[in-house]
Order: C-alpha cells, then structure tokens, then sequence
C-alpha cells in the first residue's frame, strides 16, 4: 500500500514539473515574440522616415541648386519636412519601448 | 558676382531660427504635459515626462546644429548629415531611454506619450507660423538693426 502511495506522489509530481516546464516554455516563447515583434516594430518604422529625410534633402538640395535666392525659404521647410518625418520613426519607437519594456 | 555653382550656404540659418522658436514656446508650455503626466502617472510621470521633453528639445537643437553648421561647408554634407544625423540621433534618443528604464522614477508609458506629443505638438505650433510667414512674407517680423532703421516720418503738427 505505501508503494502504491509513493508511486502516486512520483506520478503526481512529474505531472506538476511539466506543467510547470510547459508554462515556463510558452512565457518564454511569448517573451521571444515579443521582443522580436518590438525589433521589427522599430526597424520597419525606421525604413520609412528614412526613405523620406532622404527625398526631402535630396528635393531641397536640387531646389537649392536652380534658386539660390530661396535656400531660405527651402530649408525652413526642409528642416520642418525632416522634423516631421522623424515624428514617425519616433511613435516607432515609443511602440518599440512600450512592447519590449512594459 | 558670385559662381553659379552653389555648393554651400552662407548666411544666417534658418533651421536655428526654427528651432530656437520651438525650444522658446516649449518652455511655458511644458509644465501643462508635465502636470497632466502627473495626474496619470503620479511623481515619476512627472520627471519621466520632464526628461521626454528634454530629449524632444535635445533633439531639435541637434538637428538644427548639424544642419546649420553642415550647410556653410557643403550641401553634400548637409545632405549626409540629414541622413546620418537621422540614425545619430535615434541612436542618442535610444541610447538615453536605455539608460534609464530600469531607474526608480522612470514610467515608460509617461516617457512615450510626451515624446510623440510634444514632438508633434511642437512641431504644428511652428508650422501656424511658418506656413503664415511663407505665405505672407511682408508680415514676417524683422530685427531692427540700426543700417535697417528708417528715419522716422514728421508728425504733422495741427494748425
């Protein structure tokens, strides 16, 4: 009788490690995924402003070149054009911190 | 005459310009995001939103710098430094995030809002007065300098 007893008790607490090692396996899948859903998350935000500053510099540069008379004008815009491109890199970022860290 | 060739700018820059007026209107108007930060998040909002409106000024002034000085050597290096200066400052903003997480008083949430808010919000505040002085730029104030200063129109003097 009290070797039928402990090989319930064995039984039982295999049952719990591996409960336990599932659960531990799937937060630790759901911690992966998450990071690397945060690393994609900041890098695709990144690609875009990225495209973006270039085209807007490279417009206000050949702008720049044919009317020397408004570099003034264009690089108001330009570094205004800039500041709101970066915006998005920037929530991209904020997504990023807030998955990877929250 | 100057060469018809332009290869860098000279002059007063106008990004500096820009960017001082957004860092002089962010100052009275940065103690609302950080009080209302503080109705959310408590004290550590409050700092954590403090510390996202400096990295957001930090930023502009950067940008503006690289830009400003860039452009008196070169436009090919002010096209470089737009584009670098755009990973050396996501680099910095990241690097002065990761520095902090872990800190006692650092609430993430309260650090992404005032980014994006203060970022954009700065940002349209500014656009109101550039788009108006692009638009009319009779009405854009000047500095008065004294080789700009007309002399001043007699008052006619009643009989």
């Amino acid at each position: 009788m009290s070797l039928l007893h402990h090989a319930i008790e064995l039984a039982s607490e295999a049952t719990t490690t591996a409960a336990d090692s599932a659960a531990t396996t799937a937060a630790d899948a759901k911690a992966a995924a998450g990071a690397s859903s945060a690393g994609y998350a900041y890098g695709l935000a990144a690609i875009g402003p990225g495209i973006g500053i270039g085209y807007i510099v490279g417009q206000a540069v050949s702008a720049m070149a044919r009317q020397p008379e408004s570099a003034g004008m264009v690089r108001t815009t330009m570094f205004l054009g800039i500041a709101f491109t970066e915006a998005l890199a920037l929530i991209g970022f904020v997504v990023f911190i807030l998955l990877k860290f929250v | 005459m100057g060469s018809p060739f332009v290869t860098r700018l000279d002059g007063p820059a106008p990004e500096v310009e820009v960017a001082r007026d957004m860092i002089r209107r962010a100052l009275p108007a940065a103690p609302v995001l950080v009080l209302l930060c503080a109705a959310m998040w408590s004290v550590d909002g409050a700092i954590s939103s403090a510390y996202g409106i400096a990295i957001v000024l930090g930023n502009l002034a950067l940008s503006a710098a690289l830009l400003a000085v860039t452009a008196r050597i070169s436009l090919a290096l002010m096209m470089g430094a737009a584009l670098f200066g755009f990973l050396l400052r996501m680099g910095v903003i990241f690097a002065a995030v990761l520095l902090v997480k872990d800190a006692g008083w650092m609430s993430l949430p309260a650090l992404g809002v005032t980014l994006v808010v203060a970022h954009l919000g700065l940002l349209f505040w500014e656009m109101r007065y550039v788009s108006l002085s692009l638009a009319h730029p009779g009405l854009k104030p000047r500095r008065s300098t004294p080789h700009s200063r007309q002399p001043a129109a007699k008052e006619s003097v009643a009989p």
